[in-house]
């Protein structure tokens, strides 16, 4: 056990998926000698040789359909995106590939890769690095996408994607990169995908988020046990498929719920967690769903990215709302 | 290149094609071969190397900044100041540029303030509201994909007859994109009015252009779309200038793109994010700093007599001045409040999201 960033504990599940299998390859722009731009790659083309952690020209198109034609050969491809901005070229092959050709070959060729990228605002970067679009990538039927909130999940999520037989997109919560500290074990071990943590249980108000915002999401659990409301914290950590049972098993016990993600509000994935609710879980509700998200907007730069995020002052005022409701 | 020749089997030839490199000024500002007719005119000469003195001072104040916390990630264009002054001091200001985040040098040559740009890269939306051509593109971060929107832009001027040209500029590691070769190829296909530029500094981050291309110059990619591709010495402004004069008179002319590959070198680091110690040595960038533009240029223009010492001091006082007053006036710029961020979303804000504007405002919440 060794306390690491998140970013760390990337570069470690990363390393231990190439030491275990030959078949791991890791590909992107500056994922070489310079490590990634965040280093999550660090040390690993030392290690492993610059056929199997290869620098690509600048495409990301190109990385992501690399991906898929790799995959179908039996390697284990993890494709490296800069900046979520930056991922959209590969939405044809996500969308028109790797997403369904095993469903297109009826399972003769199929598609074991991972695509990682930086997920988020808050770090004060240039236009077009501080995107949240998960919504977009959840919406693609056949792939999973996966993102974590501290270092062991990421260490522990990461090793099950890399080894999941489908398209992972793997989100990595930029502002918690090196933020998120915690004890990781080297162990080889993979948490399992498509199941929702959580981070603390409550009886009043169950509070939902994902990523970088968890951050926000148990301070303001913390606030909200100073006046005596207990609120239980999901980390959904799979947006796609997720976990249906824990969130419907925790609003059963609550009766309330916030959802909160950084991502516009419409069509954001908070609209479809609240959609289940209501279709599955209506009669255990003690007040509306509450979304507590980005505005509908576009990202601002620097100057006034935080007043685009949810604030734990936003959050408390929705969880206590819900529970003043009845 | 013998490996990339195939078996002929006396097939006959069906095409053949060739790349030129220009270059007039060697990098000790002695003359190679005979030079441009604008050269003889000493006020443009000073122009472009006042320009490019001016660029690499607000450079190192941009910088300045960025360590001290008063601006955001920042692009030098160290080296390559060539390149955006030179190109741009061949277009008109009726022309559209599409720049890609390194091109301060072409905004200011347009006519944007100092204190503008400096407001993007302090992560304030209102710098590319500037004060330069009002059609001119901004910045682009995505890398190469402001292409297409230089082919669209030519497209509008070829179907309204106006004799104008699109100049797009974007990197070495840019010509990798998917974007640049369609929009070249789109360009070709319709004889657009377009110029393409690529400054090829040799790097895009840690990636040097050996792991970009295979091709031996990147003007080739041109010959593909079916148009002429030109090498220039980007550490020459005098050879840039002249490509791009004669580039941009040929689109002007309904003669369709051009390309123009500029050789120059990224002597800083990609950003003030980056640390390009750790991918490149430095004895490598020293080498080529001999090469760099500045000093060639005013060896050049001392030996024929059209610079004194005295004209040098005078320009860097003003340089000076006029770099801090920008960044007095950036300092000073009002903040924007929170709710703004809804301007310009759309042409009017639809409703639903007026009552967020509202909450942002602090008018009652959602
Ligand atoms: C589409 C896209 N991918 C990745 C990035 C991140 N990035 C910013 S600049 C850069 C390198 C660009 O190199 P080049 O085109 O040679 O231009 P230079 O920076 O050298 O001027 C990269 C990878 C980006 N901005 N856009
Ligand atoms: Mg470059």
């Amino acid at each position: 056990m060794s306390e690491m960033t998140l970013v760390e504990a990337i570069n470690l599940a990363l390393a231990r998926a190439m030491e275990d299998d030959p078949d791991v390859i890791v590909l992107g722009e500056d994922v070489g000698i310079n490590g990634g731009v965040f280093r999550a790659t660090a040390g690993l083309q030392t290690r492993f040789g610059s056929e199997r952690v290869l620098d690509t020209p600048l495409a990301e198109l190109l990385i992501s359909g690399l991906c898929v034609g790799m995959a179908a050969q039996g390697l284990k491809p993890i494709g490296e995106i800069q900046f979520m901005g930056f991922l959209y070229p590969c939405i044809d092959q996500l969308v028109n590939h790797a997403s369904r050709i095993r469903n297109r070959s009826q399972g003769r060729l199929t598609c074991p890769m991972v695509l990682r990228t930086p997920h988020g605002a808050g770090i004060r970067a240039p236009e077009h690095h501080s995107e949240s679009t998960e919504a977009m990538l959840a919406h693609i039927p056949g792939l999973r996408v996966v993102i974590p909130s501290s270092p062991e999940r990421a260490y522990g999520l990461l090793l099950a994607a890399i080894r999941d037989p489908d398209p992972v997109v793997f989100l990595e919560p930029t502002r918690i990169y090196r933020a998120a500290k915690g004890e990781v074990e080297d162990n080889g071990e993979a948490l399992p995908l498509d199941v929702a943590f959580v981070l603390r249980e409550g009886r009043d108000v169950t509070l939902i988020s994902w990523g970088a915002m968890l951050k926000e999401t148990m301070a303001a659990a913390d606030a909200l046990a100073v006046e005596g409301i207990t609120a239980e914290v999901v980390d959904l950590a799979t947006l796609k498929p997720y976990d249906e049972v824990t969130v419907l098993g925790s609003v059963a016990k609550t009766g309330r719920c916030v959802i909160v993600h950084e991502a516009t509000r419409t069509g954001g994935f908070g609209a479809e967690i609240a959609a289940l609710i209501a279709e599955r879980s209506l009669t255990s509700l003690l007040a509306p769903v509450a979304r507590i998200t980005g505005y509908d907007t576009v990202i601002p730069m620097a100057r006034l990215e935080q007043h685009m995020m949810p604030s734990v002052g936003r959050i408390v005022t929705a969880a206590r709302k819900a529970c003043q409701f009845s | 290149m013998a490996s990339k020749k195939m078996a002929d089997g006396g097939l006959p030839v069906v095409a053949r094609f060739e790349v030129r490199h220009r270059n007039y000024l060697a990098p000790d500002g002695s003359i190679n071969r005979p030079l441009p007719a604008f050269a003889s005119d000493a006020n443009l000469l000073v122009s472009l190397y006042r320009a490019m003195v001016l660029l690499r001072s607000f450079d190192r104040k941009a910088v300045a900044l960025q360590r001290t916390g008063r601006l955001g990630t920042y692009a030098v264009s160290l080296g390559q100041e060539a390149v955006s002054v030179g190109i741009a001091s061949a277009m008109r200001s009726e022309d559209v540029l599409l720049p890609s985040y390194r091109d301060n040098g072409a905004l200011l040559w347009r006519g944007v303030n100092p204190e503008e740009i400096l407001l993007f890269w302090g992560g304030d939306e209102r710098g590319n509201h500037f004060s330069g051509p009002v059609e001119d593109f901004p910045f682009c971060v995505p890398v190469g994909s402001q292409a297409p929107h230089a082919a669209g832009v030519g497209y509008a001027f070829k179907l309204r007859k106006e004799p104008r040209v699109a100049v797009c500029l974007f990197g070495d590691g840019a010509t990798s994109k998917g974007d640049v070769y369609e929009a070249m190829n789109f360009a070709g296909v319709h004889k657009l009015p377009v110029v393409f530029v690529a400054t090829n500094n040799q790097w895009a981050i840690s990636v040097p252009l050996r792991l970009q291309t295979g091709c031996e110059t990147l003007a080739q990619k041109a010959i593909a779309a079916g148009f002429i591709g030109e090498q220039v010495d980007g550490s020459d402004v005098v050879a840039v200038r002249a490509a791009a004069e004669e580039a941009v008179a040929a689109a002007r002319d309904g003669q369709g793109p051009r390309f123009i590959e500029a050789l120059a070198y990224r002597l800083g680091d990609h950003t003030t994010s980056d640390d390009a110690s750790r991918y490149r040595q430095e004895a490598e960038v020293q080498a080529r700093w001999r090469e760099e533009p500045i000093a060639r240029l005013r060896a050049f223009l001392v030996g024929q007599k059209m610079w004194s010492k005295a004209e040098e001091e005078r320009l860097a006082a003003e340089c000076h001045e006029r770099v801090e007053a920008a960044v007095e006036r950036y300092l000073a710029t009002e903040p924007r409040r929170p709710e703004t961020m809804f301007d310009h979303l759309y042409a009017e804000l639809p409703e639903v999201y007026a009552a967020q504007r509202r909450e942002l405002a602090g008018e009652g919440d959602v």
